[in-house]
């Protein structure tokens, strides 16, 4: 391997290191804050990509009817749940907010000319029709089984990626996707060419990262999750709420899902079942930061990235075995450095 | 009322119902009831480790893979026979589920299913990608299975040796876990108290990995000899996925639950993939929404599964595990020397535990003799419960001396403390709420039981197990519970769960007892009747260390009371001396303002 090959794979690990280190933050905010092992995060991937191309060649967002479905269906558990606490005041909002409100976003992007609206306005319409399903997700499928074991939740979060891999099938068809570059071409920087959608990608990723952090840092409602992750029950009795703080940061998790999916749309092909091993790889990160340091999580996949890369070029078979068995000498190294096991019956 | 459907009865009819399979079905069924089979004893792993041990793993497939393709390779290219490759492939199988255990299971609970997911994906790929293994196109040519010169060729024949081998997994892990090891198995989600009976949980909690993985490497070998071909496919994540959905929706928590859950999902899997493509217009794996759907409803609304409300549905309908209703008498086990009247058996010296800058403890002293009480007192958050933990090891102390009976223990767990002859009860109760009053009893008694799991999985272990269980009702009968034996001890009431407890810690027949406010939900006859117990384990040279609130209780009992405020060591006396004492009566009450 000479020096420009390595440069250029350096550039391909970065890029999706900062793809996978953008997942692995999202993963260690779930787990932190809901204690939910955040399986089906790949497929918000899948799910913006193809979103992305299919509004791009002037298809309506494929998942709006799961989202109209999945908003009624919160709708009316919501509804139940106000009425046995005799708040019926509380109806109006909650059907508005969750039924009313994507039947009209639905109407509103039926009508509009999707393939010639700008760039931008077509990644907002993506986001629309998948990012909602994050906190509907929550609150059908982990909110009633909030306090349950961490078993439980990762069991019942491989189910909803199951879900999510047969719907996206439905959905997107067994073709892959990949949508236009953000701005074509790219620059010659000393012997490499980089492109500008890999600027793009660092560039975003890097931004979406300052972002949380001044979200976690600064915002009240960032600080309520930092409050949530570190102790579940104290926070609670500050009044916040459980519930909301699962929401929230579903929300954000399929929000940096999506957002990454779109991002590297341009890149590689996309699959419906693509998603699963990118999320994969964010967790591989995710767990070198032993689910809980936001750095050490972004630092992990990028060095996933970049082994990735460079194990693709010398056997490029072996690429996910390498990667994934990367995981073995960390859980190794963990499990000597710290002996910390938790009684399940105490929390 | 005569029933004419037992349990045993079920049973016969079900084992006669299934033989006939092979004979008069079609070619189409008995497949689709020779996967059941193999898909069954998968499960029946999964809901080892994760209706019994509160684990799970995604990696099940990939364990099957191993033996698919251990000996879909060594009968191939080495013509080894198919016997020699299982045991090859079980060796392998143990190798890769030891070392896995080893790196995840010291971690949190969540560790392995994640360390599982890895081995899952790598293992698939590593089939793929070899060229020894035929890459993706797989390995053909495997040959039959010869059984005393009987070759099993064809699907109907080999029914019998899959059906076989699932029924000795059921009858072998039954025998397990209605036994010694089967017991602490069951306790694994509760560690603190499990450690602290002596019971190696890291230890057990491998087992129960090695044991899944073994039954799945062996429904393995008996896919490729069914099969005669491997390719990777069936070993993928994603089927490892579906083996645990099985597990799940039968019920975790029941042996007959795999079957039922291998069963259902197989059926179910094989009506949608017909009916859903037709009904929707469009191809695509809808099964699998399906499936996640179910699985988050059941564990949503029944999260035992289904196999217990089909249960309870239908009554005594299908076999359960046949509930004993006495305990037969037994040679009693042998007991630890005791220690002479009046010896120091326990003395802290300066212990101090410190949360962070909080210091719970601080240099507390104490010490207890054989055959004598001592009662520790003190307000409420005075560190009394602390120091019970930083004395038994389940959290040990930051500075300062243990000795227990002259050597020091400050720095052992709680296991090895147990080992030492310490037993101690909980203020929390820790039973397990779903075992019978006699079997949580048992589990003190863990530490005189030599017998392993596979000589338990054999029923080589009854005279043992006899003497275990004689002992567990000797000590219940002692403490006045002799008419529950066989209740569930969630039924209790939760004074009557505390007395349970000290039972267990009897069972294990200790030197030092620690009890934890015993006397608390009482009634005064019980309470009575608690004091003299005491009284007479004193009598019997038995050294017990006392945390207790109830003052008439403590006084009339206690030898010595030594009493603690924030942490420290505030007075120790006789009873009555500490009944006049003003530091506590200030402590108790209140300073009297002058």
């Amino acid at each position: 391997m000479d020096s420009s090959v390595a440069l250029v794979l350096a550039q391909d690990g970065i890029t999706n290191g900062a793809i996978y280190a953008l997942l692995s933050l999202a993963l260690v905010l779930v787990f932190a804050v809901t204690r939910v092992i955040f399986i089906p995060q790949g497929e918000f991937v899948a799910y913006g990509a193809l979103s992305m191309a299919a509004i791009n060649a002037g298809f309506l967002p494929p998942t709006m009817w799961l989202v109209v479905t999945l908003g009624i269906a919160v709708a009316i558990v919501d509804s139940v749940a106000a009425l046995r606490e005799e708040a019926a005041a509380r109806l109006p909002m909650i059907i508005f907010k969750n039924a009313v409100l994507p039947i009209l976003a639905l109407v509103v992007v039926r009508y509009l000319p999707l393939k010639s609206l700008a760039y931008p306005l077509q990644v907002a319409i993506a986001l629309a029709f998948v990012v909602p399903l994050g906190p509907q997700i929550y609150r059908l499928a982990f909110q009633p089984v909030a306090e349950a074991t961490v078993l439980l939740l990762l069991i019942v979060s491989v189910a909803v990626h199951f879900v999510l891999v047969g719907l996206g099938l439905y959905f997107f068809g067994a073709e892959g996707g990949r949508t236009p570059a953000f701005t074509d071409g790219g620059i010659t920087l000393g012997a490499t060419y980089i492109q500008f959608q890999t600027l793009w990608i660092v560039g975003i990723a890097a931004a979406l990262i300052a972002g949380l952090a001044l979200f976690f840092e600064r915002s009240i409602y960032g600080k309520a999750l930092r409050a949530t992750a570190i102790n579940r029950t104290g926070a609670r009795l500050m009044g916040i709420s459980a519930d909301l703080a699962g929401k929230l940061c579903f929300t954000l998790a399929a929000l940096v899902g999506a957002f990454s999916g779109i991002l590297i749309a341009p890149i590689t092909t996309i699959y419906y079942d693509t998603g699963f091993l990118i999320g994969l790889k964010g967790f591989v990160g995710a767990i070198i930061g032993g689910l809980a340091s936001y750095p050490l999580a972004a630092a992990g996949a990028i060095l996933v990235g970049l082994l990735e890369s460079y194990s693709s070029f010398y056997a490029s078979a072996y690429k996910e075995v390498i990667v994934f068995t990367l995981i073995i000498p960390v859980l190794l190294w963990q499990s000597l450095t710290k002996h910390h096991v938790e009684d399940e019956d105490e929390h | 009322m005569i029933q004419l459907i037992t349990p045993s009865r079920a049973l016969i009819g079900f084992l006669l119902a299934l033989s006939l399979v092979p004979l008069f079905a079609a070619q189409f069924t008995v497949t689709l009831v020779n996967y059941i089979g193999l898909y069954a004893l998968v499960a029946l792993g999964l809901v080892l480790l994760t209706g019994i041990g509160g684990l799970t793993s995604f990696g099940q497939a990939a364990f099957v893979g191993l033996g698919a393709y251990a000996t879909a390779y060594l009968t191939t290219r080495h013509g080894m026979s198919p016997w020699g490759t299982l045991i090859v492939g079980m060796v392998i199988t143990t190798a890769v589920s030891l070392a896995l255990g080893f790196i995840t299971l010291r971690l949190s609970g969540h560790f392995l299913p994640l360390g599982t997911i890895a081995w899952g994906i790598s293992l698939y790929f590593l089939f793929g990608n070899l060229e020894a293994l035929g890459g993706h196109g797989g390995i053909d040519g495997i040959p039959p299975v010869d059984l005393f010169g009987l070759e099993l060729g064809s699907g109907r024949a080999f029914f019998y040796v899959i059906w076989a081998t699932l029924l000795a997994a059921i009858v072998t892990t039954q025998n397990m876990l209605n036994s010694r090891e089967g017991r602490a198995m069951r306790c694994l989600r509760s560690m603190t108290m499990t450690e602290a009976m002596g019971i190696n949980t890291l230890w057990y909690r491998m087992v129960l990995f090695m044991i899944a993985a073994q039954f799945a490497c062996v429904s393995g070998w008996l896919y490729a000899h069914l099969q005669r071909f491997v390719n990777p496919t069936p070993f993928s994540l994603g089927h490892g996925i579906e083996y645990l959905f099985m597990a799940v929706l039968g019920g975790a928590a029941a042996v007959w639950g795999a079957v039922f859950g291998a069963t259902a999902v197989t059926f179910l899997k094989e009506w949608l993939q017909d009916v859903l493509p037709k009904l929707l217009g469009v191809a695509g794996n809808f099964e699998m929404v399906v499936f996640g759907l179910l699985t988050i409803i059941v564990l949503h609304r029944a999260r035992d599964g289904i196999w217990p409300i089909l249960m309870r549905v239908f009554g005594n309908l299908v076999p359960q595990r046949e509930q004993a209703n006495t305990v037969e008498p037994a040679l009693p086990l042998p007991r630890r020397d005791v220690p002479p009247c009046g010896g120091e058996v326990l003395k802290v010296i300066k212990v101090t535990k410190r949360f962070g800058g909080l210091v719970a403890n601080n240099a507390m002293n104490l010490s207890v003799r054989a055959g004598e009480v001592m009662a520790l007192i003190g307000p409420n958050g005075a560190g009394k419960s602390t120091l019970f933990n930083c004395i038994s090891g389940v959290n040990p102390p930051t500075d300062g001396e243990i000795r227990f009976m002259g050597q020091r223990i400050d720095a052992l767990s709680s296991r090895e403390i147990a080992k030492r002859g310490m037993s101690r009860t909980f203020q929390h109760v820790r039973l397990n709420q779903d075992m019978t009053v006699l079997e949580n009893a048992a589990i003190g008694a863990h530490l005189r039981g030599r017998k392993n799991f596979v000589q338990s999985a054999w029923r080589l272990d009854r005279e043992e197990e006899r003497r275990l269980l004689w002992e567990a009702s000797h000590q219940l009968q002692r403490c006045g519970l002799g008419e529950h034996l066989f209740d569930v001890a969630g039924s209790l009431p939760l004074g009557k769960q505390r007395i349970v407890e000290i039972a267990r810690a009897l069972c294990s027949d200790p030197t030092l007892l620690l009890l934890d406010e015993p006397a608390a939900g009482l009634r005064h006859l019980e309470k009575k009747a608690l004091g003299e117990l005491l009284a007479r384990l004193r009598s019997e040279g038995m050294a017990i260390l006392l945390v207790e609130h109830d003052m008439d209780f403590v006084m009339g009992l206690a030898d010595r009371v030594v009493v603690m405020e924030f942490g420290e060591h505030l007075a120790e006396g006789l009873p009555q001396e500490i009944q006049t004492n003003p530091k506590v009566l200030e402590a108790y009450l209140g300073g009297v303002d002058a």
